[in-house]
């Protein structure tokens, strides 16, 4: 119970509760502005009212992404105080920017777009949610390349006992940001896909509103199976974005202890990191990591063993997460592609598959938190990687501060977030005006 | 110069905040006193509706560009007021919340609930950004190594709660302006009644706030260096002044026009007092923050100039059209409508 691991949990926390509304923001908002602006093409009534009851529960969703988003900002100082000066030149701007370029567009707008239906013109108040939905995207760009800067640090010294910029353009174009960028919001599309084909299968269960749901549930089934193929493709390239500059977490991802070429991979695998190897390994794959890894089968997948204990990152957390995220990735092309069958007929579709679309809904928000597991614990013991250990960035205060604010924004959350979801599935189950 | 460009720049961010937040802040304060019934607790919801959202990422920014700009004083600054930042962000996100919860359930005790919270979510940050930046004009007891020698108490000192007391009172004056702008009959008189009678309070507090820093902080010493920019304060007098005659006279624009010099006169007096420190140590003023020891590197500062001039211009051109479109009054209609808080 120091600081270092109280201000961890409650990072950890912050960030995670965050991510719960954030993929939603990002999906749904495109979705919603393809209705609305689908409205405005053909002025057909019905895809005004989908604009305005999935706005709905847009915004319900989206005033918990932007109050919890303002923790993380203000987390940087308070917490890892060390760390936001040791970085603050690279990581502060990126911040700065996102605030300045894409955090007034979207909370400015949105304003307009809730106000605005009986004010703007049918185009301007389409524009407007469009600018939502880009502003919310582009936001994310920045804070990936944030992320991405602390993953794979790039232009940039060590001076003066600091990090300090050399190359904005490196910074900017970093591939490894970029890879997270498509791999996030794509994994918000299925997110957002599978949101609105579940609880229009829930409507179309009881019969209410099916040409209104009918037309939700094919929109959110396309969002679903592209970006569940997209993110899954990509998902792959990304892995080897991974595999080139942090080998250490790709060991961990795939509990992998022994370097070596033509590196198997198990299907089954059970992590005994006391022992430094595998108490279960089985169905074996020849060559299948280093293919995975390195599109090459003679390719050398370093083990685990190849670091020093206290420079590997917790083993059985990311592989766990890993498994899940990937399974969960292949879940959702095989629930998409079933669900698309139907696409065009969806109250004919069975009230199986149609109740297996409800109970879906979470099991996205589930694999995007894995996955966000998978990428900032198996950065550890790093929080740049290679170049600041997660120990040495965290601020000078009292444990007493931390325990009281980390209780404090814990039952806050639960609280809230509580109410989101009695919110959301009140008004998701309402149905349309 | 590259530091003392973007010391400008954070002071204009914080001003600007103060300026729009202050009034949703001022109306979320005032609205449990003012209202009567449901229709003027809307009313009020509503006045603030379009606009709150866009008007809090100044805070973001501000406390951004704090980061970009000055790691070394965001560092210092956001770890040493810890219990004071959870507490003002925990309102935060309750007034944020409020603002899309209220009207979800169609129940009295849940409405009840929601405006207690939207209250305290106005008010505690109001109470305490006017603590925070009174105890940065102040200084904090913080040592070499930046680290905090004090509690949340050592900031509730009576400079302190006097900034606390002020910017309450400043959003308060400002928010019922606001009211009075963007409402009508009984409600919007009785905003621009509590208007005049906040602004003897809002004087005296004022003077004697002005006064008090001449002893509990370095501020004037700038100003006696260079007398010419006494003229800050002195436009804070003036809107101040200026803004009890408008407001007598019903010209309620003007007078937020003057509410608004005013803030920003009270801003600008702090942050040009304090230059060139960020945050100074009341333990050591060797061991201040200032522009020079925690400023990012040159090529930071200057990429970070350029998108600043190029996006905020375009973000107050478009936060303008956005107060231009929905200046009207707010009716019945505006309530029934169906997006309405």
């Amino acid at each position: 119970m120091d600081v270092l691991f109280l201000s961890r949990l409650q990072f950890a926390a912050a960030t995670m509760f965050h991510f719960i509304f954030v993929p939603l923001t990002l999906g749904l908002s495109v979705l919603v502005a393809i209705m609305e602006t689908r409205w405005v093409q053909t002025g057909d009534e019905t895809y005004k009212r989908m604009a305005k009851f999935w706005g709905k529960l847009f915004l319900i969703n989206f005033a918990l992404g932007v109050v919890t988003g303002i923790t993380l900002e203000f987390q940087f100082g308070t917490n890892w105080s060390r760390y936001s000066a040791y970085v603050g030149d690279i990581f502060g701007s990126l911040l700065a920017i996102e605030a300045t370029a894409a955090f007034f567009l979207e909370s400015t707008f949105i304003g307009v777009w809730v106000f605005g239906w009986e004010r703007l013109s049918p185009k301007m108040h389409a524009v407007s949610i469009w600018l939502v939905a880009g502003a919310s995207n582009l936001s994310a760009i920045w804070i990936l390349l944030a992320n991405g800067w602390m993953q794979n640090p790039v232009g940039f010294e060590i001076r003066g006992g600091r990090a300090e910029l050399t190359d904005f353009l490196a910074v900017v174009t970093n591939p490894f940001g970029w890879q997270q960028f498509i791999h996030t919001v794509s994994g918000s599309f299925v997110v957002a896909g599978f949101f609105v084909t579940g609880i229009s299968a829930w409507h179309l269960l009881r019969g209410s509103n099916t040409d209104f749901f009918g037309r939700s549930f094919r929109i959110g089934v396309k969002a679903a199976l592209a970006a569940s193929l997209i993110v899954a493709i990509q998902g792959h390239f990304h892995g080897n974005e991974v595999a080139q500059v942090q080998p250490a977490k790709l060991a961990a991802m795939e509990s992998h202890w022994e370097t070596q070429a033509n590196a198997p991979m198990h299907l089954l695998v059970i992590p005994d990191e006391a022992n430094e190897g595998n108490a279960v390994q089985m169905f074996e794959i020849p060559s299948m990591l280093s293919i995975l890894a390195y599109n090459s089968a003679s390719a050398e997948v370093k083990g685990l063993k190849d670091w020093p204990e206290e420079e590997r990152p917790p083993v059985a957390i990311t592989f766990w997460s890993f498994r899940i995220m990937v399974g969960l990735g292949v879940l959702f092309i095989l629930m998409a592609g079933a669900a698309w069958i139907y696409r065009d007929r969806a109250q004919q579709a069975p009230g199986l598959l149609l109740r297996t679309l409800v109970w879906f809904i979470p099991l996205p928000y589930l694999a995007l938190q894995a996955g966000w597991v998978v990428a900032e614990v198996g950065r550890q013991p790093w929080i740049v990687y290679g170049i600041m250990k997660t120990k040495d960035a965290v601020s000078p205060i009292a444990v007493s501060q931390v325990g009281t604010s980390l209780v404090a924004l814990v039952l806050l959350y639960l609280l809230l977030g509580a109410l989101d979801i009695f919110l959301l599935a009140k008004y998701a189950r309402k149905g349309p005006q | 110069m590259l530091e003392t460009i973007w010391f400008m720049l954070w002071g204009v961010l914080w001003a600007v905040y103060f300026t729009l937040d202050g009034f949703d802040l001022g109306l979320g304060t005032i609205m449990p006193f003012i209202t009567r019934n449901e229709v003027e607790r809307r009313t009020v919801y509503n006045a603030a509706g379009p606009f709150w959202d866009g008007n809090e990422v100044w805070l973001l920014t501000a406390g951004g560009v704090t980061f970009a700009a000055f790691p070394g004083t965001y560092a210092v600054m956001f770890s040493s007021l810890y219990s004071a930042l959870f507490l003002l962000l925990f309102a935060i996100i309750l007034r944020g919340v409020s603002f899309e919860f209220r009207s979800k359930v169609d129940s009295a005790a849940w409405r009840s609930l929601w405006d207690k919270l939207h209250f305290l979510g106005s008010f505690l940050p109001a109470l305490l950004l006017g603590v925070a930046f009174a105890n940065i004009f102040q200084g904090i007891p913080f040592d070499q190594a930046g680290v905090y020698h004090g509690t949340l108490f050592t900031l509730l000192n009576p400079y302190g709660l006097a900034g606390g007391v002020l910017f309450t009172l400043l959003f308060v004056h400002h928010g019922a302006i606001w009211l009075a702008i963007k409402s009508s009959g009984e409600l919007s008189e009785r905003a621009r009644s509590l208007a005049i009678k906040i602004w003897p309070a809002l004087v005296i507090v004022a003077v004697l706030f002005l006064v008090w820093t001449a002893f509990a902080t370095q501020l004037y010493a700038n100003y006696l260096k260079s007398p010419l920019l006494f003229v800050v304060p002195l436009a804070a007098v003036a809107g101040l002044v200026l803004v009890r005659p408008a407001v007598g006279a019903n010209r309620m624009w003007r007078a937020f026009a003057y509410s608004a010099l005013l803030i920003v006169g009270v801003t600008f007096f702090g942050v040009i007092g304090l230059f060139p420190a960020l945050l100074p140590s009341s333990l050591n003023p060797g061991w201040s923050m200032t522009i020079m020891n925690s400023a990012s590197s040159p090529l930071t500062l200057k990429i970070m100039l350029t998108v600043a001039l190029i996006f905020v211009p375009i973000v107050i051109a478009y936060q303008a059209w956005v107060y231009k479109t929905f200046s009207h009054k707010i009716t019945q209609a505006d309530l029934d409508y169906e997006e309405a808080y």
